[in-house]
């Protein structure tokens, strides 16, 4: 066999078992999505309840609380960077990097210091990569989100903006994250979660717009002071939950073009690899043509 | 009669849900008991049994720490950062 075609026929192989690699990870991915989904909806009954919760006390009340009073002369900002663990999902975390570092350049230009908390093995090798500090590092939940990881960076921010701005406590808190908008799309948000505006749940029912004049228990305060860090934590989970679903959706887009790309080689070689074979028949036949013309006129 | 449309919600699903008589739960000032027509209400739970009582006299009881309670027009929601069944 020729050298030539030896290559090609190495290639196709190398072609092939890449791409028996990406389809397993194409369908594993595509049926996460499925359970992420599932998540995200289960999840969403306690996020609405509670931002049903927390605009009615924040409506009929006149409560100001800590956590919802704009600050004055902020002198830091914290950025938390949801991220994935893995990569092989396309741009889900470069697009996410870009923009916290849009983020962090805004908050730097209006004499910001910027803190970072990240959540994700991928953003934490960016800074570490990077030589830059950051405050808090969770890894390695990312895949499969629980409550208790969101409890911990929400009692983390939280105890960092109740803080004194001298012991490095922050003004502002920041999220980025990938929000799920469809299979085909992930959409990079920046929201700021402290100090808090309280929004609607994205569902508003015709009916319950008016929202009803609660009697609170014990008063309004304590009801609002023992909601505002449970809101705040479900905005977190819910942010937690958005992002695995999103990177599974990038995995499963990645690797769909991956093998496809792979399909593509193997295609190409194979046409390859079939001239060099016929090219090296040909030569045969001239040689052995040549051959025996050469032993015929020797006689 | 009227009956209470009540929700056990938990901070990663939905726990319980379905129609009561009467939904007896702890807050942090004392046991609450709510019946149908009850005024809207807003209350930090503190943490114990919330004991949900079906049509049928069956009782549902549920674990729920971290929550809060709110009822409006009937409607029963029991939500905790973590609940469950008991």
């Amino acid at each position: 066999m020729g050298a030539q075609l030896r290559v090609y026929r190495q290639k196709i192989r190398s072609a092939q078992t890449t791409k028996k690699i990406t389809r397993a990870m194409e369908l594993i991915s595509a049926s996460r999505i499925q359970k992420a989904l599932g998540r995200v909806q289960a999840s969403t009954p306690y996020s609405r309840a509670i931002t049903r919760a927390v605009s009615a006390v924040a409506t009929h009340s006149n409560v100001t609380h800590v956590l919802t009073t704009e600050r004055t002369n902020v002198t830091r900002a914290a950025v938390v960077i949801f991220t994935s663990d893995r990569g092989l999902a396309g741009a889900f975390n470069s697009q996410i990097l870009r923009e916290a570092e849009k983020l962090t350049s805004l908050l730097r230009s209006e004499g910001k210091e910027v803190v970072y908390f990240l959540v994700g093995r991928k953003s934490v090798g960016y800074f570490t990569f990077r030589r830059r500090s950051s405050e808090r590092q969770w890894i390695g939940g990312t895949d499969n989100p629980d409550v208790e990881t969101a409890r911990e960076i929400a009692d983390a921010v939280l105890s960092a903006f109740l803080r004194d701005p001298e012991d490095g406590g922050v003004g502002e808190i920041h999220m980025v994250f990938n929000r799920f908008v469809s299979m085909m799309t992930q959409d990079p948000s920046v929201v700021r979660l402290l100090p808090l505006v309280v929004v609607d749940a994205e569902e508003t029912d015709a009916k319950r717009e008016v929202l009803p004049l609660y009697e609170f228990e014990p008063d309004a305060e304590t009801v609002l002071d023992s909601l505002l860090p449970a809101y705040i934590e479900s905005r977190i989970f819910n942010a937690m939950l958005q992002s695995s679903a999103a990177k599974h959706a990038a995995t499963q887009k990645a690797m769909k073009s991956a093998s496809d790309n792979a399909d593509k080689l193997i295609t190409n070689y194979t046409r390859l690899a079939n001239e060099a074979r016929q090219s090296e028949i040909t030569q045969q036949i001239a040689e052995i043509v040549g051959g025996a013309d050469a032993l015929a006129s020797a006689k | 009669m009227a009956v209470l449309t009540v929700s056990v919600v938990s901070a990663d699903q939905e726990i319980w849900s379905g129609e009561a008589r009467m939904v007896v739960a702890k807050t942090v000032e004392g046991e609450i008991g709510i019946l149908p027509g009850h005024e809207p209400l807003l209350a930090v739970l503190s943490t114990g049994q919330v004991r949900v009582t079906l049509d049928s006299g069956e009782k549902i009881i549920a674990d729920a720490t971290d929550g809060f309670i709110s009822v409006d027009e009937n409607e029963v929601q029991i939500v905790a950062s973590r609940a469950e069944l008991e």
